[in-house]
Order: structure tokens, then C-alpha cells, then sequence
């Protein structure tokens, strides 16, 4: 062991010469690995060889590369590789060599993570770093063709969590990756290719993967939408939540399908998320309606303004400047979807209000700029009655006087 | 009427007035079919001056300056009582002052109106012609939006090929190595000050040789008339034909109404240097046909870059076209043939290629 460390550590830079490949190349799977599968490979390009994790002399030829004297370790068995990778990944002085702002603590939060306490357990079936890394062709998470990669997590994680045979004996869910597949984040990150977009990874940790836990969830979700938590925070449902042991935003919102959200959500219809749990014409219905029908007003009063100052552009009427607050108002009524969270009333409404102070100062600025545009097309038409009646006058006088010309 | 007899008596008793404006009385003008092409130059003459009432209306709010521009523009448009007009006006006969330029340039080619004495009137005309196209290209930047910085980007490029002085050109054009705010400032010093000065000259000069040639008769019309002198016409200038140049002006002027109140010209957005250049960025229409036959020059032509050949061919084209007249000699038929053919394959050429250049992609 003392010698594969050593080898490992000690001689990884220089280990350039890898025969392991002119044979191993040759064979089939599983026992294959081809010099293109290798040369991708993250550790390939750093210049660690095969004897890096599986000892050996890669310099020497045929089978004496394998040789047990030279540290030859053979195939590492899953219930070695946390610990193996561990041990350079999980040494600071090392990797500072290859990659000095790499984190050092995977191993250790894999020991926190429900993958590694069942690990610990004896569970081999759990992940374990080859299974979402890979092996062989082991690539940076940047590169987009690593299975860590953003755009690459979900399906990674789908792998087992989508089997609903392997899964068997877990007693959890197998749809995550169905639900998540229909989600506003699934489509931020594939449709939009937002990378900053949630993945599973990013509210259930990576190394650490672990359900967020009721307690939890809200903090997991402000993360990103910040507004929304201080929002929630001074809602009666927050303390309505914890006491009920519901998971905060994940009531409404679900977990991994969750869904564009609508104006509809405040409404009665089947869509509608409040009243599952409230009841008709009880307070709470009352200010759900007040808050929805701000909402609608200020929706349809940036539409009624939108459609007015679109009418005077196409004409070529100069409304830039009502476009401009149009985006105002946009960001009111978003701050005001926002400020629902809150549950409040009187907060809803002060930005519902400030976005449709703006609407209509734009609807009377596309208005006036429509009445312009009936003003310049009348002023128009006088004009050209105008000149009409002035070419027809020259017109005569230029022919009386050429017939009186004429005549003398 | 009496007011008008003493100020006239006033005038003549110290500047001979009557012996002064004696040429304008007894100017007169033939009169056949194809006389109505005589309008274009008073047209275009027309347009001017509302180019330069117009233009001087604007510079009462315009700021010629990278970050004030595009907000003046604006600011006229919005806020400046029929500013929206007259900006508009400007744009649209900027536009139709070309049109009727191009027209005036092709009707004074296809009926040989270029022919002896008037061979000076032609060149004159080609220059005036030329520094249209200036006003042009010199005004359509002035807005500084995205759309005029990116054409005068690609057009100040394109100057860039002429051999040898070439990249001289485009410095003293753009006032440094990119387009800038000093560019800004440079355009609209030509476009207020030199163009203006030389236009005015060089209109003084053509009407001069214009009304010490007089108007020319059309080849055909003047041989039936030799053949007949009885069928010969003619009208005199004051007040008949200036009169009937006035219901033109008038019409023209309908026209811009009509194109300024339906269709305002529009402002865009304002131009930002470090953004992206917009897709489909194109000149001006009266620019099209270079702009496309550039692009379809391969890019080596036996070991000469295309560009730079496509260049110097639109260069000789231009000198062969102010000096057409000359190249007209002595051979009675072949002559006027030659040069009638050249006219339609360069009007032919003009329209397709600016066709082209719109409906390609």
C-alpha cells in the first residue's frame, strides 16, 4: 500500500509511459480501455497513468506490468472507491498542485450524504464517485461532455433514481426525473441552456446529496429566489407551515415539478392552489380575491396600454419613451407576483397600484400620440386641399393668360 | 399694385432692375412632348431649398455630439411644436432630392441633352450629383442611431480600399481610426458648412450655363423643327413656364406632406459602440447598387483584392460619366448610341442591383 502511495504521489508528474493501454486497448469490454477513451480522461491530462489508481509498472511490458511486487492492485472493488479517490481528493497539499481552488471535503460530505450513511452500512448499490463521474473517461464538470456537467446532472442522477427495479427497497419515489423533465427549472436550463439553473444537485447538494428536509427547503429555494423568502418570512403562513410540519414553499409550488407559476394559482378554478386548503368566503378567500383582482387589473391594463402604444408606433409615431415606462409597469407587476408571498394585502397593493400609475400615464401617452396622428393627418388634408386648389388656380390663370396672350 | 410699381421704379432708378432681369423676360422655353422632363431640375432645385429651410430649422435644437444626438432628434420629434414635420420633411426630401437628381442625370442623357455648347452644363451637374450623394451619406449619420453608425461604419470601411490614400480617406473622414464622436462632429461640420457652400456654387454655375444655353431641344425634335420651322414651339419662361415649375413645386410639396404626416421617418434606437452590429445592416438606398456589386466581387481577382478592384472600377465609372459628353465625337450615329446604351445598362444595372440588394438576404 506504502508503495502505491508513493507511487501515486511521488512519481505522478513524471508518469508519462502507460503500456497497460497497447493491451488493455486490444480487449473486449468490460475490461477494455482504448487510448481515445483514456486520453480524455482528466487524469490522463493531468499525466497520472492507470498505475495511479490501480498500481503496477505501467513501464514495463506485457504481463509483468501487473505485477503484484510493483503495487499491482488489480480491479478496485466499490467498496474501495470512495476511499480511494479520497485519497488524493481529499488531500489540500496535493491537489493544490494540479488544481489549487478544487474543494477537498468530497469525501467527507459523501460520508454526510444518504448515498455514503448507507454506504457505511455495506449498501454497495448506492452511487458512489465512478457512478456519477464515470471511470476511465473521467472529465472535468466544465467539460459538456462530463456527466456532472449542468446540463448533464439530471440525467446522471435519473440513471438510478428513474429505476424503478434498482430503487426497489428504498422506498422512495422513482418520478423525480419525470416531474422535473415538466419544470420551469428543467426548462431554463435545456430549453434556455441557463447553466445557473437548478439541477438536482443544486437543492439536494452533490457530494452531500441528501433531501433538503421540511425545515429546510425554504432556505434551499432562497437561495435563489430571495425576494420571495423575505416575502414569506413575514407571512402567517410561515408559522402556519412549521406548526403543521408542511415543507413551506413546496406546498404550493411542489418539489421537482415545479411549474410556471400563474395569476390563476390565486383563483378558484383548477389551477387554483388556496383554496385547498382555505375555505370559501373565509378572511383568507377574501383577501386571495382582493389580491388576484389586483393582479388582473394591472395585467390587463399594461395589455390595454401595450396594444394602444403599438397602434402609434406602427403608425410612426415617436413613443419611445412610453415603451420605456411600459417595462415599469412590467416590473411592478412582477414585484407584485413577488409580494404575494407575503400574503398581505396592503403590501400587494402598493405595488399593483405603482405599476398601474405607470400603465396609465403610457395608455394617455399612446392616446395622445394616436390624437396626434389624427391632428397631423387632418392638418394633412387641409394642406392638400390647399395645394390642390392653389395648382388648380395656377392652372387657370396660366391658361387665361396664355388664350389672352394669344389673342393680342 | 402701386406699392409693387415704386419699388420696382425704386429699384430700377438705382440697379437698372428692368435691364437686369431683361435676360429672364426674354428667356423662353420649347415646347414639344417631351418637354415636361424640364421639371426635374427645378424640382430638384425646389427640393433644396426646402432641404436647406428645413435643415436650418433643425440646427435651432440639433447638438452635433456623440451623447447628445440622438436625444436632440428625439427631443425635436417629441417636444418641439412641428418638429416631428420638419424633421420628417427633411428626411423625405433628402430621399426624393436624390430620386429626382438620378431622374434629372438620366432624362438630361436620354434625350442628348449634354451635346455641344453644354458639355459644362452636364459636368456641373454630374458634380451637384455627387455632392447630393454626400448630403447624403453625410446626413443619414447625423441621428447617431445604430442603424446610420453601422452603414457609416461599413461605408467609411469601404473608402478605406481606395489604393494608396485609402486609409487616409477613412481617417479624415472619421476623424480617427473607428467611428466616433469625432466623426459625428466631422459629418456635421460637411454636411452644414462645406457641402452646403459648394452645392450653392455649383447650382449658381449650372443655372448660368443653363440660362446662357438655354433649354436643349431633344435631336428629333429639333430636326422636324429645321425640317418645318412653323412647327416649332415655345414658351416663355416668365411667367409660363415658371408657373406651370410652381404647380410642380406644389405638387412636390403635397407629396412631402403626405410621406411626413402617414409615414414619419423614424428614429431607431440610439447607436452604441460597443454593441453588436444588427443583422442586415445595408446603406441607403441610392447606395445599394455599389454596396451589392461589392459584395458579389469574389474577394481575390487574380491576385488583386476585390474590393479595392470593385473600388477603382466604380471610380472610373464615375470620371467616364462626368467626362460622357466628350466621349460622344464626331460619328453622327455610333456616338449617340454608344453612350444611349451605356445609359441604359447603367439605369438597368442601378435598378436591378438596388432590387437585388433589398430582397436578397
Amino acid at each position: 500500500m506504502a508503495l502505491v502511495i508513493c507511487v501515486f504521489t511521488g512519481t505522478s508528474h513524471a508518469q508519462t509511459a502507460n503500456t497497460c493501454l497497447d493491451c488493455h486497448g486490444a480487449l473486449d469490454p468490460p475490461l477494455q480501455v482504448t487510448e481515445a477513451q483514456f486520453s480524455q480522461d482528466i487524469h490522463s491530462q493531468k499525466g497520472l497513468t492507470c498505475a495511479s489508481c490501480h498500481g503496477g509498472d505501467p513501464t514495463k511490458a506485457d504481463m509483468d506490468a501487473m505485477n503484484k511486487s510493483a503495487g499491482f492492485r488489480g480491479k478496485i472493488e466499490r467498496s474501495q472507491v470512495p476511499a480511494l479517490c479520497g485519497r488524493c481528493h481529499s488531500d489540500g497539499t496535493f491537489m493544490r498542485q494540479y488544481n489549487p481552488g478544487l474543494r477537498t471535503d468530497q469525501l467527507s460530505q459523501y460520508q454526510t450524504s444518504v448515498h455514503g450513511k448507507l454506504f457505511a452500512k455495506g449498501d454497495t448499490k448506492v452511487a458512489v464517485c465512478t457512478d456519477c463521474h464515470g471511470v476511465h473517461d473521467l472529465r472535468a464538470p466544465s467539460d459538456a461532455a462530463s456527466r456532472v456537467h449542468p446540463l448533464n446532472v439530471a440525467k446522471t442522477c435519473a440513471r438510478c433514481h428513474a429505476d424503478a427495479s434498482y430503487m426497489k427497497g428504498y422506498s422512495i419515489p422513482t418520478d423525480q426525473f419525470a416531474k422535473y423533465s415538466t419544470s420551469v427549472h428543467h426548462e431554463a436550463m435545456v430549453v434556455r441552456g441557463d447553466l445557473s439553473a437548478p439541477t438536482c444537485t443544486t437543492c439536494h447538494g452533490n457530494h452531500g446529496a441528501a433531501p433538503p428536509g421540511v425545515d429546510s427547503v425554504r432556505n434551499v429555494c432562497s437561495n435563489c429566489h430571495v425576494f420571495q423568502a423575505q416575502m414569506y418570512e413575514k407571512s402567517t403562513h410561515k408559522a402556519a407551515f412549521q406548526s403543521a410540519g408542511l415543507p413551506g414553499c413546496v406546498v404550493c409550488h411542489s418539489n421537482h415539478g415545479v411549474t410556471h407559476p400563474t395569476d390563476a394559482r390565486l383563483g378558484t378554478g383548477s389551477q387554483a392552489i388556496c383554496m385547498q386548503c382555505h375555505t370559501p368566503g373565509d378572511e383568507c378567500d377574501k383577501a386571495r380575491a382582493e389580491m388576484l383582482a389586483g393582479l388582473t387589473n394591472l395585467s390587463e391594463a399594461i395589455k390595454g396600454a401595450d396594444q394602444v402604444v403599438g397602434v402609434a408606433e406602427s403608425s410612426g409615431m415617436e413613443v419611445s419613451e412610453a415603451r420605456l415606462q411600459q417595462d415599469q409597469a412590467r416590473d411592478s407587476l412582477t414585484k407584485a407576483r413577488v409580494t404575494i408571498h407575503s400574503f398581505q394585502r396592503a403590501l400587494v397593493d402598493q405595488d399593483i397600484q405603482a405599476g398601474l400609475k405607470i400603465a396609465a400615464q403610457d395608455l394617455q401617452a399612446g392616446r395622445d400620440a394616436l390624437a396626434e396622428r389624427e391632428y397631423r393627418r387632418r392638418g394633412l388634408g387641409y394642406a392638400l386641399v390647399f395645394i390642390l386648389l392653389t395648382v388648380v388656380g395656377l392652372f387657370l390663370y396660366i391658361r387665361q393668360n396664355e388664350r389672352e396672350s394669344a389673342k393680342s | 399694385m402701386r406699392l409693387v410699381s415704386k419699388v420696382r421704379g425704386w429699384l430700377d432708378e438705382r440697379f437698372g432692375w428692368a435691364e437686369l432681369i431683361a435676360p429672364l423676360r426674354e428667356k423662353s422655353v420649347p415646347v414639344h412632348k417631351l418637354s415636361y422632363w424640364y421639371f426635374l431640375g427645378g424640382i430638384t432645385l425646389f427640393l433644396f431649398g426646402i432641404q436647406v429651410f428645413t435643415g436650418i430649422l433643425l440646427l435651432l435644437y440639433y447638438r452635433p455630439s456623440a451623447n447628445e444626438a440622438f436625444e436632440s432628434v428625439q427631443y425635436i420629434m417629441t417636444r418641439v411644436r412641428f418638429g416631428w414635420l420638419v424633421r420628417s420633411i427633411h428626411s423625405w426630401a433628402a430621399n426624393l432630392m436624390i430620386l429626382t437628381a438620378f431622374a434629372h442625370m438620366f432624362s438630361v442623357l436620354f434625350l442628348r441633352a449634354y451635346r455641344k455648347p453644354r458639355e459644362l452644363t452636364w459636368v456641373s451637374g454630374m458634380i451637384l450629383l455627387f455632392l447630393v450623394l454626400g448630403f447624403g451619406f453625410s446626413g443619414y449619420l447625423l441621428p447617431w442611431n445604430t442603424l446610420a453608425f453601422f452603414a457609416t461604419k461599413v461605408g467609411t470601411e469601404i473608402t478605406a480600399q481606395v489604393p494608396l490614400v485609402g486609409h487616409e480617406l477613412m481617417i479624415l473622414l472619421r476623424g480617427g481610426e473607428e467611428v466616433t464622436g469625432a466623426t459625428l462632429t466631422r459629418f456635421f461640420g460637411f454636411h452644414v458648412a462645406l457641402l452646403p457652400g459648394l452645392t450653392t456654387l455649383m447650382i449658381l454655375l449650372h443655372l448660368a450655363l443653363v440660362q446662357r444655353f438655354g433649354m436643349s431641344v431633344p435631336p428629333r425634335v429639333e430636326a422636324q423643327w429645321k425640317a418645318d420651322p412653323s412647327k416649332a414651339r415655345e414658351m416663355k419662361f416668365f411667367p409660363n413656364f415658371l408657373l406651370r415649375e410652381m404647380m410642380a413645386w406644389y405638387i412636390a410639396l403635397g407629396v412631402l406632406g403626405a410621406l411626413a404626416a402617414i409615414a414619419p421617418w423614424e428614429l431607431g434606437t440610439k447607436a452604441d459602440p460597443f454593441g453588436a452590429a444588427p443583422a442586415g445592416i445595408r446603406p441607403e438606398w441610392y447606395f445599394m447598387f455599389m454596396f451589392q456589386t461589392l459584395k458579389f466581387i469574389p474577394s481575390k481577382i487574380w491576385r488583386v483584392d476585390g474590393e479595392v478592384l470593385g473600388i477603382l472600377v466604380f471610380g472610373l465609372a464615375g470620371v467616364v460619366w462626368v467626362l460622357l459628353p466628350f466621349f460622344e465625337g464626331k460619328r453622327e450615329k455610333r456616338g449617340p448610341r454608344m453612350l444611349l446604351g451605356a445609359g441604359v445598362f447603367a439605369l438597368c444595372y442601378i435598378v436591378a442591383m438596388t432590387v437585388y440588394g433589398y430582397v436578397a438576404k
